[in-house]
């Protein structure tokens, strides 16, 4: 017992000694320029104590909590419950869903209701719409794809350039957008899908980066860095939004306000999120469906039995990157304007980790996953009220993604295979009862 | 076509991995409505022979040739196919020009696996709906249909999915349909891959060794459903095992193979009496060669 308890401390000791190392150079040392623009070190020992008594706090109280019990067999009693339990947290959020432009119409009324609805609202539900697509890919084919954000990509500057050069409308753009991401999914599709695990990581991440390459450097179609912008002219079944005598404020007698186009916006995606939702719950039941699952579990298996690889990884390609084109062309509608920057590597590792905080392959659970990242990402901009207590010095924004970073890594700890950890069966002849994710594999590509 | 005429067979084939020759010049037959046995002390080569019929690796030279659904032809017919460079024609295949999930599918050769290979997050029953994948993806004409829910792929399914639970039943597994396939006894999962394969509706089925940790009664089940997949669907059966009361039980004909090459191969009372075959399985002097041979009556 005395040695456990020793161990535990000798444990905390090691915390507090690594992060002392790590905090010397990062912030104990801190060179600042003097009036005569020369640099001068400027120690701060006492910030490194404090790195090292917290870590060293945090790892000796992280001893004492409860262990996290092993997970149990999932008992039919509690399954019935918890699948009531799903179904009415189910109806309610779709009940806010489809209110929430109202709701803050009401709250905030028409000028304050533009942040709520376009930063909670519509883009929120382009994060849905991404995690689902790529949930097809890596949660139900099981294929690492870190590059996703290039079909996100290719949707924006579809709808961009379509719109731009051909006057298209946004129903035309729309599919032809979601298409040519497909195209592209099948193209890079082909050469990658030889490869497995990490490799195909490496692959889908090189094909992101080169697409934003691409676009930062094929300036005569793409314009570059400086993106494209004022192209969308979305309308209202053909009334335009804005304050001439026949835009839309107009024609309903109403007074002329930019939430009106956004709150069109926000029920269009979501009336597409919920088509392709339902669109995957089907396909998921669809002998496609299962190849890709069985992908997932076991590809050799999978060759065994007649299936050819190739084609159901493509697929679960291609049906992935329409999705992101979909995404991205409501990208470009929201922004009426695209740039090579908004497509980096880290668009793909936060969809990525919307996908797998999710729960991988359960739709509801990246929803909530999308909800959780990016509406928790957005709320710390709000976080004005800590100046109070850290001074009006302190800019809450500049640990955003410190603070983001900090809560994924709690939440992974606390749910390890993310929000839905079960998967349902796509078929059974009794009672549908969900397995438990230990025994369903991730995966390798 | 008679009953017991071969319809695979395999020519001079042989298998290296840089230096080491897995498998060296072996030919053997499969007849249509025999149970086969493939034995052979441990690292002789039998995975890799089964490997090599299934696709799953190309060999470095040599033919097999596959009549699914009837006999070999003349030699003369298949050296024709093997000089037109094609993979097929008349019903006639080389499996060693075809990739894996082909052969699957149209040469109709379904396999196990020695470390089982289930979907292991999928239920019994998601199991062998996959392994009808083929029809079903026909019948939901490539998803359109199926998203559609029309009649005609819903009737589809219904069928693939009678077949599944005719299958659990003759396996004892109706009850566990619902169960992840991970989560079920070892002998359990033996026999689903088998059922599994069997869904596929091959003409040969070729099992990597099936009752390896059996128990004795579960190995005597085993044995009654090799049986009846013969008897019952007309099924040839290609099988390693290491058991030899297994092997003597049930096979019709047995191929020794050791270090690579066969050393024996014929009825199994034949190969039981083969001194050479009873050295090289067990691999130790001519006086335990004796022992081992009372042992097993010969
Ligand atoms: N993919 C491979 N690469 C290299 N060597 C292999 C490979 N597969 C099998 N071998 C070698 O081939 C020999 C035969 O193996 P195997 O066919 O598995 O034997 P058995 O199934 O009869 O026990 C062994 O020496 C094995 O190490
Ligand atoms: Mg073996």
């Amino acid at each position: 017992m005395a040695g456990a308890r020793a161990s535990v401390l000798v444990d905390a000791l090691r915390a507090a000694a690594i992060a002392g190392g790590l905090a010397f150079p990062i912030v104990a040392l801190r060179a600042e320029p003097d009036f005569s623009n020369k640099l001068v070190l400027e120690p701060r020992w006492s910030w490194m104590f404090a790195a090292m008594a917290l870590a060293f706090l945090v790892r000796l109280a992280s001893a004492f909590l409860p262990r996290r019990a092993a997970p149990a067999a999932a008992r039919p009693r509690d399954e019935a419950a918890a699948r009531r339990r799903g179904r009415a947290f189910a109806v309610f959020g779709l009940g806010v869903i489809f209110a929430w432009p109202f709701l803050v119409l009401v709250v905030a009324g028409p000028s304050g209701a533009l942040k709520w609805i376009d930063n909670y609202g519509v883009q929120i539900l382009i994060y849905v719409m991404l995690g689902w697509g790529l949930n097809i890919v890596v949660g139900l084919a099981g294929l690492l794809d870190l590059g996703y954000v290039a079909f996100y990509a290719v949707g924006a500057y579809a709808y961009a350039l379509l719109a731009t050069h051909y006057d298209l409308s946004f129903w035309l753009c729309l599919p032809i957008a979601g298409i040519l991401a497909a195209f592209w999914g099948v193209l890079l599709g082909f050469p990658v899908l030889r490869l497995r695990g990490d490799y195909l990581a490496i692959v889908t991440l090189a094909f992101g980066e080169i697409i934003r390459i691409v676009l930062v450097n094929f300036s005569t179609l793409t314009n570059g860095d400086a993106g494209i912008g004022n192209f969308a002219t979305i309308t209202f079944f053909g009334v335009p939004f804005n304050a001439s005598e026949g835009g839309f404020a107009a024609v309903f007698g109403l007074d002329h306000s930019p939430v009106y186009r956004l709150v069109f916006l926000y029920y269009l995606i979501l009336a597409l999120a919920l088509v392709t939702n339902l669109a995957t719950l089907r396909l998921r039941r669809l002998p496609i469906g299962r190849a890709w699952e069985a992908l997932r579990e076991d590809e050799i298996a999978c060759r065994s039995l007649g299936l050819d690889t190739t084609k159901v990884k493509l697929t679960a390609f291609a049906l992935g990157a329409m999705f992101g084109g979909f995404a991205g062309a409501f990208f470009a509608v929201r922004q009426d304007f695209v740039s090579p920057s908004s497509f980096n590597f880290i668009e793909s590792a936060t969809i990525l980790a919307i996908v797998v905080l999710g729960g991988r392959g359960s739709q509801i659970g990246v929803a909530a996953a999308a909800v959780a990242i990016i509406g928790g990402s957005e709320l710390l901009r709000e976080l004005d009220v800590l100046k109070r207590f850290l001074g009006s010095e302190f800019d809450p924004t500049q640990y955003r993604m410190l603070l983001v970073g900090l809560a994924m890594v709690l939440m992974m700890n606390w749910r390890p295979r993310g929000f839905v950890a079960t998967r349902a069966p796509t078929i059974a002849l009794g009672e549908r009862r969900a397995i438990g994710g230990d025994l369903v594999r991730e995966g390798r590509g | 076509m008679s009953a017991r005429a071969p319809f695979l067979r395999i020519e001079k084939m042989s298998m290296r991995f840089g230096g080491l020759t897995a498998v060296d010049n072996v030919s053997f037959e499969v007849s249509r409505g025999d149970i086969a046995a493939l034995i052979g002390p441990n690292g002789a080569g039998k995975t890799t022979v089964f490997n090599c019929i299934t696709g799953f690796y190309k060999p470095t030279s040599g033919r097999i040739s596959m009549a699914p659904d009837g006999a070999l032809p003349d030699p003369a017919a298949i050296d024709a196919l093997t000089r037109s460079g094609r993979r097929h024609r008349d019903g006639l295949y080389l499996l060693e020009r075809m990739p894996d999930h082909e052969i699957a599918r149209a040469a109709r050769v379904a396999r196990t696996f020695q470390n089982i290979r289930l979907f292991a997050g999928m239920t019994a029953l998601e199991n062998l709906v996959v392994a009808q994948h083929q029809p079903l993806m026909r019948a939901s004409g490539w998803s359109l249909l199926g998203l559609a829910g029309a009649p005609s792929f819903r009737h589809a399914e219904r069928a693939a999915v009678a077949r599944a639970r005719d299958w659990l039943a003759r396996i004892d597994l109706l009850a566990r349909a619902d169960d992840p396939a991970g989560a079920l006894p070892y002998g359990d999962q033996r026999r689903l891959e088998i059922a599994r394969a069997m869904c596929l509706g091959p003409q040969l089925l070729c099992l990597d060794e099936p009752a390896a940790g059996l128990n004795p009664r579960e190995s005597a089940d085993l044995n009654r459903l090799l049986r009846a997949i013969r008897d019952e669907f007309g099924v040839s059966i290609l099988l390693i095992e290491h058991d030899m009361s297994v092997v003597m039980e049930i096979s019709d004909h047995v191929v020794v193979l050791d270090y690579g090459r066969k050393i024996a191969d014929g009825k199994p009372e034949h190969v039981r009496a083969d001194p050479s075959v009873i050295a090289a399985y067990l691999g130790v002097p001519d006086e335990e060669v004796a022992a081992a041979e009372r042992e097993i009556g010969a």
